[in-house]
């Protein structure tokens, strides 16, 4: 090969490096994405069971439920609809009733929002952004202690 | 009187540093020696005061000055010593004024240790530091001033965040800015060699050292950071992709490609555009970091307070810089002459493709950190991008790098012999391959690429080995001839192997950790069992305590293994009193490099109690594996051609430059 060829070589091996990085980063993001809800948007337009998504809202009181071992089922809310959850696991410090919280997980074929994992900030002034901007888009009043700074 | 002497040094402080950044500026292009001597003295001053300005503020938070908002906000008297001088830079006030202290300790090294600096460059660098101090002098005393009073003075404080209240807020920061700002001073000299649009090796002599330091501080952060959040979160996990974690793992990508492209630079003449890019690059990341976790556009931990001015300066400040610096590089790149050639397969075709590789997952990180921000902005769609979007596509591009290291050194600078390598590394791979067939056969089950990523840890270990025997000559001459060649080897060769031996260790913790923990969650009366690593635990009771300014329930858990009594653990939940907060504290017990690792959840009604009890094999293997890589970067720090070599080369540039005159 002259020295032409060689670096035309190595140029073309760089490139295609960053084209399959690309397409990688491509079908990464196709594949691993979650979008947010809050339960109104669900009432609206329902996401098929199995496809991961973040529900937002916060947890409706007087609905939080011991169920077998470690699982627990409680209510998201947006104070409009609801959202039933079940979560096995140890819940964050910060969760409580009437709180902001984010669930990741899917949906089961029930209507059951199945969580993998489930999200309260540590400061009890905390409200999830995404939850409190989306609360706030619904026209739900939020008192004093949920609104964020 | 003394708070309002704090501030008064902080806006002198911004005095000195515009002093910094105007006249040597002026003296370079005018060539004037004086006013280009001003720049060290106005580094040093310039340290001086913030140094003051920074112990006046933690005066106030050790004896508690609640008339000072900051204190008030972050302090409470009841809090323990070290968590009230922690707590100076666990707000968002303090730990800008830190990382402004940083920055000009950073000005006040160069000053003093650039003595061997040609004139001109030391000149450029300090104004270029001086400018970056004034930026942030600038953003504390206008939106985030530490020193404002309230009257009348409040009779107890607020509290700090107890998540906070740990010693890692007192090593983490401090470490994390060491690196994150270390890089302002490369970026420095990356700015001062286009301003003069010359360059040449010893420019990366200079500069190597200063990435070297940075380096080694920012693994070193960034791996307490991850401690931290292990121990403290009681979540069990060491990394999260949360973006603040990223904010931090960019520059550090970046900056380990600036470590390898400036030994190029050094030895090669070669790659000098990059290196300069490079060195641009990431601090400009260590800046789009300090936006991205000071400007409260993400929500976290370490997100102290969100106030829409804040975000808009320091975007700003980002803009200015960073869209300073690469205009300058557009114009000026051209003007640096290119240097040596190599062939693809050879020491520098392969620093290449580290730096290729680097520079990608850098890229990648960034995307996926930056993509649902930038989305939200445009269409105002929420999105959260989690860990399987990193870990596929980091995991998958540092795959081959990881693969390659080991070659890396074993090639020749200009034109290496590929086949020479790896049959020189053939032991390695079998030592690889040997350890997770021995580990296969003992542990049985679990996934193959588990066993595959230990392969690669043990071979990157032994490959790194392998240079150095090499080297050494060790059973090619007689022992103690290969025992002087062994010793006498220059610091940079063993830092090299350290720092990949260091990556080999990192790497088995993370997989075998990520294959093999296991986790029960469990609801436990007094008196049950559960089983966990080969340890059979029982849960024995609860008891309440009383911390200065915490209750406590702890749960104390007998451990014994094949019946014999081994250890006992302590878990515990806290609530804080003044901010009306519950923490987790988690009860860890080593074993070797393992940990068995245990929360507690909610009490139950019938007086049970949940339990999460993890076994974590090798996980301590993570963190040994940063410090070995942070040894490597001290060990080549010291390497004494980076010592003696400079002021060589500087007397004689500056001989060259008298004689110019």
């Amino acid at each position: 090969m002259t020295r032409k060829q060689k670096r035309l070589a190595v140029i073309g091996g760089g490139v295609a490096f960053l084209v399959a990085a690309v397409l990688l980063v491509m079908f990464a993001f196709s594949q691993s994405i979650a979008y947010f809800y809050v339960p109104g948007d669900l009432a609206k337009a329902s996401v098929p069971p199995g496809t991961r998504i973040r529900l937002g809202g916060l947890v409706e009181d007087g609905t939080v439920k011991r169920g077998e071992g470690s699982t627990v089922t409680f209510t998201v809310t947006d104070t409009l609809s609801t959202v039933p959850v079940t979560y096995t696991g140890i819940l964050p410090d910060l969760f409580r009733e009437g709180q902001g919280v984010v669930a990741e997980g899917t949906f089961g074929t029930d209507g059951l929002f199945i969580a993998d994992t489930v999200l309260a900030k540590h400061d009890e002034t905390y409200m999830p952004k995404d939850v409190a901007d989306r609360l706030k888009a619904q026209g739900v009043e939020l008192s004093g202690k949920e609104t964020i700074k | 009187m003394i708070i309002e002497l704090g501030h008064y040094a902080l806006i002198l402080a911004l005095a000195t540093v515009i002093i910094q950044s105007v006249l040597p500026l002026i003296g370079t292009i005018r060539n004037d020696r004086a006013l280009m001597a001003v720049a060290p003295a106005a580094a040093f001053a310039g340290f001086l005061l913030v140094l003051f300005s920074f112990s006046v503020l933690t005066f106030a938070y050790v004896v508690s000055d609640f008339s000072v908002a900051n204190v008030w906000e972050n302090s409470h008297s009841l809090k323990p010593m070290i968590y009230k001088i922690s707590g100076v830079w666990g707000n968002h006030e303090g730990s800008m004024l830190l990382w402004l202290l940083i920055l000009v300790f950073f000005s006040a090294l160069v000053a003093s240790f650039g003595a061997n600096l040609p004139e001109r460059l030391r000149a450029n660098v300090l104004a270029v530091q001086g400018l970056i101090s004034t930026a942030f002098a600038l953003f504390i005393l206008l939106t985030s001033n530490p020193f404002i009073r309230l009257s009348p003075a409040p009779a107890e404080g607020q509290d700090l965040n107890p998540v906070l209240q740990d010693i890692g807020l007192a090593i983490h920061p401090p470490l994390l800015y060491l690196g994150y700002v270390g890089f302002s001073v490369c970026f420095s000299f990356a700015i001062a060699a286009l301003i003069d649009g010359r360059i040449d090796a010893a420019w990366a002599r200079w500069v190597r050292p200063w990435a070297l330091t940075a380096w080694s501080f920012l693994t070193a952060g960034i791996a307490m950071g991850s401690y931290w959040a292990y121990y403290e979160l009681g979540w069990g996990g060491w990394w999260f992709w949360d973006p603040v974690e990223n904010a931090s793992f960019i520059p550090w990508l970046a900056g380990t490609a600036l470590l390898h492209s400036a030994l190029v630079m050094e030895k090669r003449e070669a790659l000098k555009i990059w290196t300069v890019l490079l060195a641009i690059l990431t601090f400009s990341m260590s800046l789009l970091g300090t936006f991205l976790v000071r400007s409260g556009v993400l929500t976290s931990v370490h997100a102290f307070a969100t106030d829409p001015t804040r975000g808009v300066f320091i975007l700003a400040i980002l803009i200015f810089f960073i869209g300073g610096a690469l205009s300058l590089f557009a114009f000026r790149a051209a003007t640096l002459k290119a240097g040596g050639l190599f062939a693809p397969i050879s020491r520098e075709g392969a620093l290449v493709l580290n730096n290729l590789i680097l520079t990608t997952a850098a890229a990648t990180v960034l995307t996926g950190t930056l993509y649902p921000l930038v989305l939200e902005a445009l269409t105002g769609e929420k999105i959260s991008v989690g860990p399987p979007f990193f870990n596929l596509t980091f995991g998958l591009l540092m795959l081959p790098l990881l693969l390659a290291v080991p070659f890396g050194p074993l090639l020749a600078w200009k034109r290496g012999d590929i086949l020479a390598a790896g049959q020189r590394l053939f032991a390695a791979a079998a030592i690889g391959l040997a350890v997770a067939a021995a580990v296969m056969y003992s542990y049985r089950g679990g996934p193959v690429l588990a066993y595959f990523g230990i392969a690669i840890g043990f071979y990157m270990i032994a490959g790194a080995v392998t240079d150095l025997w090499l080297r050494a000559g060790i059973g090619k001459v007689a022992g103690n001839v290969a025992f002087r060649r062994f010793v006498g080897l220059p610091g940079s060769a063993f830092g090299t192997a350290l720092a990949h031996i260091g990556i080999g260790v990192t790497v088995i913790g993370i997989v075998a950790v990520t294959a093999f923990e296991t986790e029960h969650v469990v609801e436990m009366k007094p008196g049950m069992q559960v089983e966990a690593g080969g340890f059979t635990l029982t849960f024995d009771g609860m008891r309440r305590g009383q911390g200065p300014n915490y209750s406590e329930e702890s749960g104390h858990f007998t451990v014994a293994r094949a019946g014999a009594v081994v250890t006992d653990i302590w878990s515990s939940k806290r609530f804080y009193t003044a901010r009306r907060m519950p923490t987790t504290e988690a009860g860890i017990r080593t074993f070797w490099f393992s940990q068995l690792y245990v929360s507690l959840g909610d009490a139950m009604a019938d007086g049970g109690i949940v339990v999460r009890v993890w076994w974590k094999p090798m996980i301590l293997c993570i963190w040994i594996g940063t410090l070995i890589m942070m040894a490597g970067g001290a060990v080549s720090l010291f390497d004494r051609r980076l010592r003696v070599g400079a002021p060589q080369k500087a007397r004689k540039v500056k001989a060259a430059l008298e004689a110019a005159e």
